[in-house]
């Protein structure tokens, strides 16, 4: 066990765990935030999306070590009020099924447009193909996206 | 007006004072449940007073309207209140929405499956609303002193036009709580509804948005260990012996041992399938501490031998053979054409075996489904937390009742003992009526002494069993020299259920036909997915129906027309289960919408339609492959599943099951291999992703006015074979077996 001082939401945060802890679960257990999700522990599903340094990556696959430098942003973070554009959007445009995918996909929403604020169709579909959702709300999830767009 | 005494248990009415309602409100659930900004406008109340088992009303307006059943993205906790809200004459913007926990006393059927929530719920709901606002009324004409029948009411208000009174709810409910519940009441007209048939976003939209914890997975109660579960790694195998003594020394391990989650004498209702009964328990202090320590364990297994498993299915008690072997796809299939020779006939009109012989065109064709795994986002958890003779439990589960009684008798702590939470599911799609998991944490917690949340990994969860079933039909149509169908023989069967649903269409529209069904014994365990059953045989029987249009020279939507003409006109038979108007309405719809006939260039279609659900649901699919890559480009569908409730919530639901439906059929496979699952993850189980969904759905209703049916299900089983016919438009090549992406490579 090791003591890291981290920086998440903007928050400084010390948390003590093994250095090989991911940060997917830093957070949901050790920090209580629980909006980041455990799918597949792989690298393979995206539910587990957060941003470090502006980019999104799979918190299942960063140590906690590897994470002590970098400002960390949760869906707990993305915005104070959960108005950031892309939630709006997915409110606007009623996404969630079982909701269970939909902060790995918001999140990966948020860096994309954040690095290009006007993607392409072929672009967004791109960025989000490593997000999996079961309840298949993928039409739902790219017209967001546009939207989020179109609103930033 | 439409009266209503409804089928409710009487006790949901009895009054429960006032108190019962208040303190405790900030838990989990509650202000998790609220639509955006109702408790921000109104505030909480001081006080609730409870009218009924669904509905709370505060003192300054605020409505708290219980939601019974979970909710799993079929957008039930917001449908189901809305209905409930519609009769109440509530205002939708002062309500929030809580979610029941279960509780057999006020409510009937809490669980999810079958998409049949609304359906069941639609008398029930409306009742509970329009009983609150009888007493509403009755308190506001107690208190204005004057006739209840000149009291009229205004979304949230309660109004005696001539005097120029009004008052809002929350001013008389504490009256209200204490009025004689009415025998009948009043139900709405159609015409009458203000809610109902509106779009209405859902109500934990926010709270999904911003990620706070609504799921089993993310739940957390003070003093809460963390457990984990080693299962065999085949089907087959059982618990030989473990060795747990260097993982315990790891960091965070509190305890390592051996549990059972069911008596080895069990008798095994519905949804008491477990695959694998004897397993090793890790419980520590974090999820990662526990992962660890899991691959540290040194577990022994062994083949088990073949045993009875007692089975009382809803009465009827069976003995189930459970073979002792290591399965391999191979000898699988093997069994299964074998069985297939031994069917049993469930339905036969007329003399097929004579139509057959006399038939100027004969077609046969085979169709294989392979096992699927549910591959529910949030992997299996559950919460408990036994103390003594009471259990608290919370989580994701679709059958609580069942459940409960399961637990209980392997706890044996009375039901009345036991609370269960239910907690949003991150999907359930079948999988989680199976909730041997509860009964794990709960035998964990029990052991610890403590609060356990259970958490499967991801390969927990799909090595685990419960997959659909492997499915193999057989259809063979008989052409006169008219080429009209004039007989029709099905032989399905599966590895353990059979698929075969044999008073649907095209029953009813043959002269001569004729359906037998088999099953094969296995060790490997199997349950309800997506629309169980319709799911293969719908993509069976609508691919064949599409091949025999052809052979026949005639539209594929024509043909199945003049088929429900024929069982408009004439039926055949007593027990066809379907309304062939209902059924011709929506491929009529369909035609219309797609513009069938007038395919866009370069995109080939492929049209399907099929009854499940109590619903119907047609669909066409326009696609391009290009080197072997499936573009599909479009899906039109057309759904008739009564009066809409929630139209864009609807929506959503049909978008979501053509894009699953399709994914599956692309992709979706799991086979064994001695036992053992030749897939533990998405690296290899093939999820289909967003560049793979078709890049447009149009969905359309059949407007009516008849009572709603299900909703979550019967648009997934058609969208296979519509693929399929479209596939074959595309290429040439008709596709038999699923995953249809590999049959698509081998051709090219
Ligand atoms: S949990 Fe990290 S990608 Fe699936
Ligand atoms: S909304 Fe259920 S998995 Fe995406």
């Amino acid at each position: 066990m090791a003591i890291f001082n981290l920086n998440i939401n903007g928050k400084s945060q010390q948390v003590d765990a093994d250095p090989n802890t991911p940060m997917l679960w830093v957070l949901r257990d050790h920090l209580d935030l629980v909006g980041t999700k455990f799918g597949c522990g792989i690298a393979q599903c995206g539910a587990c999306t957060i941003h470090m340094d502006g980019n999104a990556v799979r918190s299942c696959q960063l140590p906690v070590s590897s994470a002590q430098d970098s400002q960390i942003t949760t869906i707990e973070g993305l915005s104070e009020a959960g108005d950031h554009p892309v939630q709006k959007a997915w409110m606007e445009h009623d996404v969630p099924q079982c909701g269970y995918c939909q902060a790995g996909q918001i999140m990966t929403a948020a860096a994309l447009l954040q690095q290009n604020p006007n993607p392409s169709e072929e672009e967004i579909e791109n960025a989000m193909n490593g997000n999996i959702c079961r309840c298949g709300t993928y039409t739902r999830i790219k017209a967001a996206v546009i939207t989020a767009s179109q609103n930033l | 007006m439409t009266n209503s005494n409804g089928k409710l248990n009487r006790r949901s009415f009895l009054k429960v004072s006032a108190l019962a309602g208040g303190g405790m409100m900030l838990s989990f659930n509650l202000l998790a449940g609220c639509k955006p900004n109702s408790e921000e406008t109104l505030g909480l109340p001081k006080e609730w007073f409870r009218l009924n088992g669904f509905i709370k009303v505060g003192e300054n307006g605020l409505v708290t309207l219980m939601s019974p059943n979970p909710e799993g993205g079929q957008n039930i906790k917001t449908s189901m209140p809305l209905i409930v809200a519609e009769e109440l004459d509530a205002d939708w913007t002062k309500v929030v929405v809580e979610q029941a926990p279960l509780d057999t006393d006020n409510f009937t059927r809490q669980f999810i499956g079958g998409s049949q929530a609304i359906r069941t719920g639609w008398t029930v709901l409306r009742t509970a609303g329009a009983t609150a606002r009888h007493l509403l009324i009755q308190a506001a004409a107690q208190t204005w002193k004057v006739e209840a029948s000149e009291i009229t009411t205004e979304p949230g208000f309660l109004v005696h036009k001539s005097s120029g009174k009004k008052a809002h709810f929350g001013e008389m409910a504490s009256l209200a709580a204490t009025l004689p519940v009415p025998e009948e009441v009043p139900l709405k007209e159609i015409s009458q509804f203000r809610l109902i048939g509106k779009s209405h976003k859902n109500v934990e939209a926010k709270n999904i948005v911003t990620g706070k914890p609504l799921f089993g997975i993310d739940y957390k109660k003070a003093g809460m260990l963390y457990a984990m579960i080693i299962h065999p790694p085949a089907h087959g195998m059982k618990l030989k012996s473990f060795d747990g003594a260097a993982a315990k020394n790891l960091p965070g391990v509190r305890d390592i041992f051996q549990i059972k989650s069911h008596q080895d004498d069990y008798e095994r209702t519905f949804f008491d399938t477990t695959s694998f009964t004897d397993l090793v328990a890790i419980v520590g202090n974090s999820t990662w501490e526990v992962m660890n320590a899991k691959k540290a364990v040194r577990v022994e297994w062994e083949p088990f031998s073949t045993y009875e498993e007692k089975r009382d299915w809803g009465g009827r008690k069976e003995n189930r053979t459970i073979p002792g072997q290591l399965e391999s796809e191979p000898e699988q299939r093997l069994k299964m054409a074998e069985s297939s020779k031994k069917a049993r006939t469930v339905r036969k009109d007329g003399d097929p075996e004579s139509a057959f012989i006399s038939a100027a065109k004969v077609i046969e064709r085979t169709y294989n489904g392979p096992f699927l795994a549910h591959n529910c986002m949030e992997p299996m958890n559950f919460f408990a937390h036994v103390q003594g003779d009471k259990v608290d439990c919370a989580g994701p589960l679709q059958k609580p009742e069942l459940t409960e009684q399961a637990l209980s008798s392997r706890l044996e702590i009375p039901v009345e003992n036991i609370s269960i939470e239910m907690t949003r599911l991150g999907g359930g799609y079948g999988r989680r009526s199976y909730a041997h998991w509860l009964i794990e944490a709960a035998v964990i917690s029990q052991k610890v002494n403590a609060p356990v949340k259970l958490i499967y990994t991801r390969e927990d969860d799909m090595t685990g069993g419960i997959y659909r079933p492997m499915y193999q039909a057989t259809y063979r149509a008989a052409l006169d020299k008219d080429n009209n169908l004039i007989g029709f023989h099905v032989n399905a069967g599966g590895l353990v259920e059979p698929p075969l649903y044999a008073n649907r269409f095209p029953a009813g529209a043959v002269e001569h036909y004729w359906a037998e069904e088999w099953t094969v014994p296995s060790n490997i365990t199997v349950g309800s997915f997506r629309a169980p059953r319709s799911n293969f045989i719908a993509a069976a029987e609508q691919s064949f129906l599409d091949e025999v249009a052809e052979a026949a020279g005639k539209d594929p939507i024509d043909f199945r027309l003049e088929l429900l003409q024929k069982a408009k006109d004439k039926p055949v038979g007593e027990n066809n289960d379907y309304d062939a108007e209902r059924f011709s309405k929506v491929l009529e719809l369909l035609k219309e919408k797609a513009n069938w006939g007038q395919a866009p260039t370069g995109i080939s279609r492929g049209v399907s339609a099929y009854f499940c659900h109590n619903s119907y649901a047609a669909q066409v699919v326009d696609l391009k492959v290009k080197n072997g890559q499936v573009e599909v480009e479009k899906v039109i569908q057309a759904v008739d599943c009564g009066l809409v409730v929630n139209p864009d919530a609807a929506k959503n639901l049909c978008e979501g099951a053509a894009i699953d439906g399709i994914g599956t059929a692309l992709f979706g496979e799991l086979k064994f291999e001695n036992g053992v699952p030749d897939r533990s993850n998405f690296d290899r189980y093939r999820m289909i992703r967003m560049t793979e969904a078709p890049k447009a759905i149009e969905t359309y209703f059949v407007e009516n006015q008849l009572d709603p049916t299900g909703l979550g299900e019967p648009a997934y089983p058609p969208v296979f074979a519509a693929l399929a016919n479209a596939l074959y438009q595309a290429t040439g090549k008709r596709l038999y077996d699923q995953p249809f992406a590999k049959q698509l490579e081998d051709l090219s």
